[in-house]
């Protein structure tokens, strides 16, 4: 039998909307506020649902330190009370709006999934990731044990 | 905190998927009443055999919910259970019927 399993996280960040693309002019009709010069920060809390069997013997899918240590070691420590539009090498070329934190997120995290949670372990099926209480931005990869071609291609270009 | 979803279309004449009364009282004789104060390793079937994790007691719900929703117009879609604010478990369909997903 199988079930899915959702851990929420919390980090803050600051970021500044603005794309090398647009002119100033067009920046600021865009992004307005968020695209103020000196950045702003932001609360995020992010879910990370994993799907897979429920082991007969422990009763669980995934060892929940395992799944900690994971998302804080590739994810929070590089995130966290960083400004990200500097900081990360994710957002040099890509605006850090939450929807491609989501993404690069996704990315990151299915990265070396099966390495740490086995070919024929648990799945990552779903990346939550709230700016404010008011929007949030909702990621569902393939609910298929182990990576995705779709999602290794994701952290080949952003991990 | 469990949270329970049903499924179904809206009755024409009442507009509702369900009566909630029926399902506060099928939730309350399945679940709360044998589960509520009790230490679920000694006196809860199955989990004298069965290790109650989330995971463990979120399925047991669905079974136990399952059947008792049989015979309302709506059908169970998904029991989410928080062991904490920060952490639940979502039992579905897919999950029941699942050949044990790629094994």
């Amino acid at each position: 039998m199988t079930a899915s399993i959702t851990r929420r996280y919390r980090f803050s960040a600051s970021h500044r909307l603005n794309s090398s693309e647009l002119s100033d002019e067009k920046n600021r009709e865009i992004f307005g506020k968020c695209n103020n010069p000196y950045g702003h920060g932001h609360n995020y809390e992010l879910e990370v649902t994993v799907r897979g069997v429920v082991e007969p013997a422990t009763g669980l899918i995934v060892s929940i330190q395992a799944l900690d240590d994971y998302v804080q070691s590739r994810v929070l420590e590089r995130f966290s009370n960083r400004y990200m539009n500097l900081d990360l090498i994710e957002f040099a070329q890509l605006v850090p709006t939450t929807e491609n934190m989501a993404s690069v997120i996704a990315g990151i995290l299915s990265h070396q999934w099966e390495a740490a949670f086995g070919k024929r372990g648990p799945a990552l099926a779903r990346i939550q990731l709230q700016e404010t209480a008011r929007n949030g931005f909702e990621l569902l990869l393939k609910a298929k044990a182990g990576t995705s071609p779709e999602t290794s291609e994701r952290a080949k270009i952003y991990a | 905190v469990v949270e329970v979803t049903l499924e179904g279309d809206p009755d024409p004449t009442t507009g509702m998927v369900v009566d909630l009364k029926e399902v506060k009282d099928i939730l309350k004789r399945e679940v709360v009443d044998p589960m509520d104060h009790r230490s679920l390793n000694f006196e809860v079937q199955p989990f004298d055999k069965v290790v109650p994790t989330a995971e463990n007691i979120a399925l047991e719900i669905w079974r136990r919910l399952a059947k008792r929703f049989q015979p309302l117009p709506s059908k169970l879609y998904r029991v989410r259970l928080y062991e904490t604010a920060d952490l639940y478990v979502d039992v579905t369909e897919d999950d029941v019927n699942s050949k044990q997903l790629q094994r």
